[in-house]
């Protein structure tokens, strides 16, 4: 039994048998005894100290099991089981700031010290026994002791295990650590932004050009993330062969999607609310018939991993680079076509008013067609990179997770404008993980996206880039 | 046989599940929503999660059993008023992204380890903490029970009977599902609706009665999921159909409507479209707040449980049955659960090994259900009770 030091939650984590603290001061009147019982605790403390300093140094770091009615426990690591510190001094400390017992810890950075007193200890860690640059992550404010030290409620029969986190000495007071972190995170917003505006560009085209919301787009992504496996991984492909090829295939899904499913239905005069629910019923059969062909787990696109490159502060896999400049470049293309080809203007045009486009001679449906298959294109392509960079492989619920993030994205540009989206995504995937940095608890980023989505819609509908029309 | 008989007999016992029961509360708002108002609502589940977590924190936090499930309806009701606030001077697309988007953050809040104290976290709120004070009411005393105690086995038990018990039961409720859609499209001038009222509630009893002679369920009474339980779902599933009844046949019923319809030509009246929609949805998430308190009352408040395939459920099922009826969302409910377990089962008992694993036919359950979705929105968009004309609106 190993006691658990949790990185981000609560002080105090305990696995097993062991008792949790809870987060609350004690009343005042058990913390505050008598002069005589606090003196007496003081002198068993004292006369047991010099017992325990005897004790064999390679008996410290042991863990102690405590037994009910006759001992007490105090286990726990310094630094966390992943990255423990090596050579700290503990120290532990009676209530009366009297040392006890001082314990080195060794290379899985772990202390353990037996009481057979139930009371109010301390424990100290020695600031210059750290390794340079690092501190001791203060407690949460009913824990903290004086000098630094944390205060321990210990009982007999149980085992506490009091977090003792390290962190870089300047970790929030702006300093370089803070800012490099910043610095890294913005890449990272970067790179998962530009990888969303892939996806989020084709939706907002098919809603500019068909009105329609698709809530089955993401499976796009989910399913570009797909092929490449089954090319790359089953296959045993080149990747970047399978890359170009993912986006073909998928490009075709959109393709005959639109011949066999959403021509069919514009045709038969469906309206766009019960489109829409095919869309969702759609995302469902498509999410559970990956669950069905390919299973529940994480498929890797690639087997090996990707070197780490780092630049100046930044350091992403080499591969997120490439990616990177993918999307960019594919963006670029797809802007370039949208403003300055013929094919643009008329996807523009059927984009603003499909009636006075088909009037003027554009072949609606042909256009439509068009968005479709480049739409699921470049879902696919976002999706294979997303499995190669991002999510380190696919499932058959990634998509799904991003869904809303696409929405966001496409909302908060605008709907209906292909540029919009591209901003709105690059928001988003920074939101999302500047997010952690700044403060939000790591299961909240993807809520805080949502949030400021909302919070959007109360002063500016429209989205950044979209036109205000007038509804009612 | 057998199999046939021990496959229907999980699909009574599917749906008849408080379970069911609560999301067809939660598809009675919906239909408030989608159904009259035409609001595109793809949050229902989040309104459900708000509802079982406000009165299953409150009971844990020692408050009596009223004032939690106030507490649930109150936080569905301040949710649709900030949910509606922004979007329902917007068209309905933004609705439905800022409503399924709520509904994921609920849960990613649910979900959070710091509020462990409060919601459980990811584990959830086990039924235990919460269900004691709801036990406590059960006047239904203790041990099991059959329902119907008057069962094919008390006849001899044998399959002929039990056949006949089937084969009149599928007559029962075809004859119900075609008088109820016949009074329905046949409009109110031509019949007294209280003698029709009479002999639907009269086809209805005796369908339940035929269904239960077949396939007999024995369950404790008073026990975490017995009768106790279903009884209270399931009269709470009446009253709220009821209730529904009561509204949309009242003016502010015929406003939904007129919304739903058209929306300038109510504007023109000198209606507040507005506020119309803001109550709908106010109404439509309480229902939803109820139905996600029922949906827990056997089982753990657990924020997965409730994420947005529920949503998508309870659309299908409010397809399935008929959007803009009164009766249609429980009888989509009821039909879709028990269809899946259908699916579910006869696709584990029949279909190889080879071509579908035992551990796979969940999955194609809920593939089905996709399609089937899909299938109805473009076939059949009146469901089975719902009436074609009611159903060209567009959001």
């Amino acid at each position: 039994m190993t006691a658990r030091v949790a990185p981000c939650c609560g002080d105090f984590q305990a696995e097993g048998e062991t008792h949790t603290l809870e987060p609350i001061t004690r009343p005042s009147g058990t913390g505050r005894r008598t002069a005589a019982a606090a003196l007496l605790v003081g002198l068993v403390a004292l006369l047991l100290a010099p017992l325990t300093v005897l004790a064999p140094p390679a008996q410290a770091a042991t863990l102690c099991i405590a037994q009910p009615g006759s001992t007490g426990c105090i286990n726990g690591t310094v630094g966390n089981r992943t990255n423990p510190v090596e050579g700290a001094d503990v120290t532990l400390l009676d209530e009366n700031q009297v040392e006890i017992e001082t314990q080195t810890t060794e290379a899985d950075g772990k202390f353990a010290f037996q009481l057979d007193q139930a009371g109010t200890y301390y424990i100290l860690v020695d600031p210059d026994s750290l390794p340079d640059g690092l501190e001791i992550r203060p407690p949460a404010k009913a824990f903290q002791g004086p000098d630094g030290s944390i205060k321990v409620d210990v009982k007999l029969g149980q085992s506490q295990a009091p977090a003792l986190n390290v962190r870089d000495v300047d970790y929030d007071a702006g300093g370089a650590g803070f800012g490099e972190q910043l610095i890294q995170s913005i890449a990272q917003g970067l790179r998962l932004g530009l990888l969303l505006a892939l996806a989020s560009i084709g939706l907002s085209l098919i809603y500019g050009t068909t009105g329609l919301s698709n809530f089955a787009h993401a499976e796009q992504v989910t399913l570009g993330g797909m092929v490449g496996y089954g090319l790359c991984n089953v296959l045993g492909m080149n990747l970047w062969l399978g890359i170009v090829l993912t986006t073909l295939i998928c490009g075709a899904t959109g393709f005959f999607q639109d011949a066999v499913l959403w021509r069919p239905l514009r045709r038969r005069g469906l309206g766009l609310t019960q489109m829409m629910i095919v869309t969702i019923g759609l995302s469902l059969a498509a999410q559970y018939a990956f669950q069905f062909f390919v299973g529940a787990s994480q498929k890797k696109v690639v087997v090996q991993n990707f070197d780490v490159v780092t630049i100046g502060p930044i350091s992403l896999t080499g591969m997120s680079y490439v990616a990177m400049a993918i999307s960019l470049v594919v963006i670029g293309v797809v802007g370039f076509v949208l403003l300055r080809t013929r094919v643009g203007q008329a996807t523009r045009a059927v984009s603003d008013n499909p009636a006075l486009a088909a009037a003027s001679g554009i072949d609606v449906d042909r256009i439509v067609r068009g968005v479709w298959t480049i739409a699921a294109a470049l879902a696919g392509l976002g999706g294979i990179l997303y499995a190669l960079v991002v999510s380190n492989g696919i499932r058959w619920d990634t998509g799904m997770q991003i869904l809303l993030l696409l929405f966001a994205a496409v909302t908060l540009g605008g709907l209906g404008t292909a540029f919009g989206a591209f901003v709105g995504a690059i928001i988003i995937g920074l939101v999302v993980e500047l997010a952690g940095p700044l403060g939000a608890p790591g299961d909240l980023k993807y809520a805080v996206a949502l949030a400021i989505l909302i919070l959007l819609l109360l002063v500016r509908p429209q989205g950044l880039l979209g036109r205000a029309v007038r509804v009612g | 046989m057998d199999q046939i008989f021990f496959i229907l007999q999980s699909v009574v016992g599917e749906a008849i599940a408080p379970a069911t029961a609560g999301v067809a509360i939660a598809v009675i708002g919906l239909n408030i929503h989608f159904g009259y108002t035409g609001l595109l609502n793809i949050g229902q589940a989040g309104f459900m999660l708000l509802g079982a977590y406000g009165m299953a924190i409150s009971i844990t936090k020692g408050l009596p059993m009223v004032i939690a499930v106030l507490i649930g309806l109150l936080l569905a009701l301040i949710f649709a008023t900030i949910l509606g606030a922004p979007t329902l001077k917007l068209r309905g697309d933004y609705l439905a992204i800022v409503t399924i988007s709520a509904a994921e953050i609920i849960r990613y809040v649910g979900r959070l380890a710091s509020l462990e104290g409060f919601t459980g976290g990811a584990q959830g709120i086990p039924g235990s903490q919460y269900s004691g004070p709801f036990r406590n009411l059960s006047f239904f005393g203790s041990g099991s029970w059959t329902l119907s105690p008057f069962n094919y086995e008390t006849l001899g038990g044998s399959t002929a009977v039990r056949l006949l018990g089937l084969l009149v039961t599928i007559a029962l409720i075809t004859v119900t599902v075609l008088f109820v859609r016949r009074t329905k499209l046949a409009g109110v001038a031509t019949r007294s609706p209280m003698a029709d009222g009479l002999v639907i509630t009269g086809l209805v009893v005796l369908s339940l009665l035929a269904v239960l002679f077949t396939f007999p369920q024995t369950l404790t009474r008073t026990g975490v999921d017995g009768w106790w339980v279903r009884g209270v779902a399931w009269t709470v599933v009446l009253i709220c159909s009821l209730l529904v009844l009561l509204l949309v046949r009242s003016p502010w019923g015929r406003l939904l409507r007129g919304v739903r319809e058209d929306e300038e030509a109510m504007r023109s009246l000198g209606k507040n479209v507005f506020a119309v929609k803001m109550q709908a949805l106010i109404i439509g998430g309480m229902f939803g707040a109820l139905g996600g308190m029922v949906y827990v009352l056997a089982s753990t408040v657990q924020a997965d449980a409730l994420a947005r395939q529920i949503t998508f459920f309870a659309y299908t099922a409010l397809l399935l049955g008929g959007a803009a009826t009164i009766f249609g969302p429980v009888l989509g409910t009821v039909i879709f659960f028990g269809a899946r377990i259908l699916v579910r089962e006869a696709s584990r008992i029949y279909v190889p090994d080879s071509i579908i694993a035992d551990n796979k036919t969940d999955v194609f359950s809920l593939m089905v259900v996709g399609v089937a979705l899909m299938l109805l929105v473009v076939y059949r968009p009146q469901g089975i009770l719902g009436d074609k004309r009611e159903l060209r609106f567009h959001v």
